[in-house]
């Protein structure tokens, strides 16, 4: 079928009613028009299902106890990461860490990769884009290591200019890191053509895929990608989860980063030895009922098809587009439509983005104002803030239109024309 | 997979449940707030204040700075603003502003937080009263260090 095809079939009433929270009524009788899933994703009832059953039925510690309840716990545990193996396209289950999140993902690989074999002058090369999980890291790392942070120009429509890139990726460059999907502009990035190039230099790349992978098929290994991090919450799962893929190899020179129980193989008075990938990283309790709920939200958006969501969220993007651009006065920052996913960040002349967000609550439009961690990049648009509508498969075509309207009333609101 | 109907809430279970958001009392951008906003009072910069301070808010962006001209009683003959930000912010800083002057630093020295927020009026949820905060908290902060200027010879004092 063609995108536009997978898209006129989607069937959005019906998943509507796999999410309990958006049948809810706010103030004033208003339905809840949630368009803030880039912040967090809300969660099917079987994801939620999935948390109670495993509170009610086997809940007990992973890989210790030897009794029935323990032993099927582990079971779901690891079934969880056989089901992220196969939505990644992962060689093997013990390539999937489960992390506390993106952001725990990441400065895994700061401190187990990159402390241990980055040396001063090696490179790091990041860009404006990146949410500072992304980018932070790399400042320590860079700090720490006497490493260089530099980054890969943006085109003015918000877009990694590749025509600079061999000015910055060279033999130096020992990493490059860089998100799949921005969290405020939606910029989608080549990451097969970036994993190619920096290869060809000796480099890795680390993909911070906590917005791309919930909206897009993801192979970690057609794309060649070496790391690879998300967070279950923003996947239509639960809070206080999340992975890191890496390729094997680099697990097994990694250090470990976090010390204690689970990641040792043998402790001696004076030192440890360390487990095999991935419990070398899993130190201490792993929120492996968080972990277990992540693996029936893979599930859930696995039956669903990505290639299905991605075609129905690019209607409503390109709906949306269409729709908030005969608003006077506002601007949508990034590039056009065939470049990004589901996000639209905008601003509105003459009203700011905290009291849009503010009016737009008003009518039961939830979305989010602020600079979404991402201060460098809206230093380089010169704003201190934008207002971010973000879509899910289970948004509508008529929440398009309410944010539309919303966003014409918050303009009389402030005495200009709607 | 499973599909579930899932009634509107308040459900079964919760059957008094009220609505996660509640009705405000009554419009936080009230006509004199965006009076405040649109005319602001003193939006600019004094060439030579007595004593000026700048912060932001982290979570927001929104940023002010205050700047006063006091005389050698320690009255306010001028206070001025600059800044960007949320229309509840810019409009606090400009109210702020027209409300200090001809006040003595010891007067505000004991203004509160709810003074503040008794000339913006409106009530405000915990997240914006941040915005209507921020230049109260930047004044607050500039007076401190006026009468608790940095004795650097303190310690040294034979």
């Amino acid at each position: 079928m063609t995108a536009t095809a997978l898209a006129a079939d989607w069937n959005v009433a019906r998943i509507r009613d796999d999410f309990p929270i958006l049948h809810q009524r706010l103030a004033g009788d208003r339905p809840l028009v949630y368009l803030d899933t880039a912040a967090t994703a809300q969660k099917p009832q079987v994801v939620i299902d999935k948390l109670v059953e495993a509170l009610t039925q086997y809940n007990s510690n992973v890989h210790r106890g030897i009794h029935q309840l323990g032993d099927r716990m582990t079971t779901e545990l690891e079934a969880a990461r056989e089901i992220v193996q196969r939505f990644l396209n992962a060689a093997e289950p013990d390539e999937i860490v489960f992390t506390s999140g993106t952001t725990m993902s990441i400065n895994l690989v700061a401190h187990g990769w990159a402390r241990k074999f980055l040396k001063p002058s090696d490179e790091i090369l990041v860009n404006e884009m990146e949410h500072h999980a992304n980018l932070v890291p790399w400042q320590m790392v860079a700090k720490a290591t006497g490493a260089v942070l530099k980054y890969i120009p943006l085109t003015t429509d918000g877009r990694l200019d590749l025509t600079a890139l061999d000015d910055v990726l060279t033999s130096r460059t020992k990493l490059l890191a860089v998100t799949g999907m921005s969290n405020v502009l939606g910029t989608v990035n080549p990451i097969g053509e970036l994993a190619r190039r920096a290869h060809a230099v000796g480099a890795k790349i680390l993909v911070d895929a906590a917005q791309s992978v919930p909206h897009q098929a993801t192979d970690v290994r057609a794309l060649d990608v070496d790391f690879l991090a998300f967070s279950g919450h923003k996947l239509y799962g639960p809070t206080g989860v999340g992975v890191l893929y890496a390729k094997r190899r680099l697990l097994e020179q990694m250090d470990p980063f976090l010390g204690g129980g689970h990641m040792i193989r043998e402790v001696f008075h004076d030192h440890a030895t360390w487990a095999d990938p991935p419990a070398k990283f899993e130190a201490g309790t792993a929120p492996f009922v968080e972990a277990v709920a992540l693996g029936a939200a893979v599930e859930y958006v696995t039956a669903l098809g990505l290639d299905r969501i991605h075609a129905y969220e690019q209607s409503l993007l390109d709906y949306a587009t269409r729709q908030l651009a005969a608003i006077p006065g506002l601007t949508i920052h990034g590039p056009a439509v065939e470049h990004k996913g589901a996000i639209v960040s905008l601003t509105v002349d003459g009203v700011h983005p905290h009291d849009l967000a503010d009016l737009l609550d008003r009518e039961g439009v939830a979305i989010r104002a602020g600079h979404h961690c991402t201060m460098p990049l809206h230093e380089l648009l010169h704003l201190t803030a934008t207002a971010r509508a973000s879509f899910a498969f289970y948004n509508t075509m008529g929440e398009v239109d309410a944010l539309a309207d919303a966003l014409r009333k918050a303009r009389r609101k402030f005495r200009l024309p709607g | 997979m499973v599909r579930r109907a899932i009634p509107a809430l308040p459900c079964s279970i919760c059957p008094d449940a009220k609505p996660a958001v509640s009705d405000r009392l009554s419009d936080i951008y009230d006509e004199h707030v965006l009076d405040h906003f649109e005319s602001p009072y003193h939006k600019g910069r004094l060439d030579q204040p007595t004593c000026e301070h700048s912060d932001r808010n982290p979570i927001c962006g929104d940023q002010i700075t205050v700047q006063l001209q006091l005389d050698d009683a320690g009255q306010v003959k001028q206070a001025w603003f600059d800044g960007k930000g949320c229309a509840i912010s810019q409009a606090a800083a400009s109210m702020l502003c027209e409300h200090v002057e001809g006040k003595t630093v010891a007067e505000l020295e004991t203004m509160a937080a709810k003074d503040m927020l008794g000339l913006l009026q409106v009530p405000l949820t915990p997240s914006r009263q941040k915005c209507g905060l921020l230049a109260w908290k930047v004044l607050k902060t500039m007076v401190y260090s006026q009468t608790h200027p940095q004795n650097d010879a303190a310690g040294a004092t034979p």
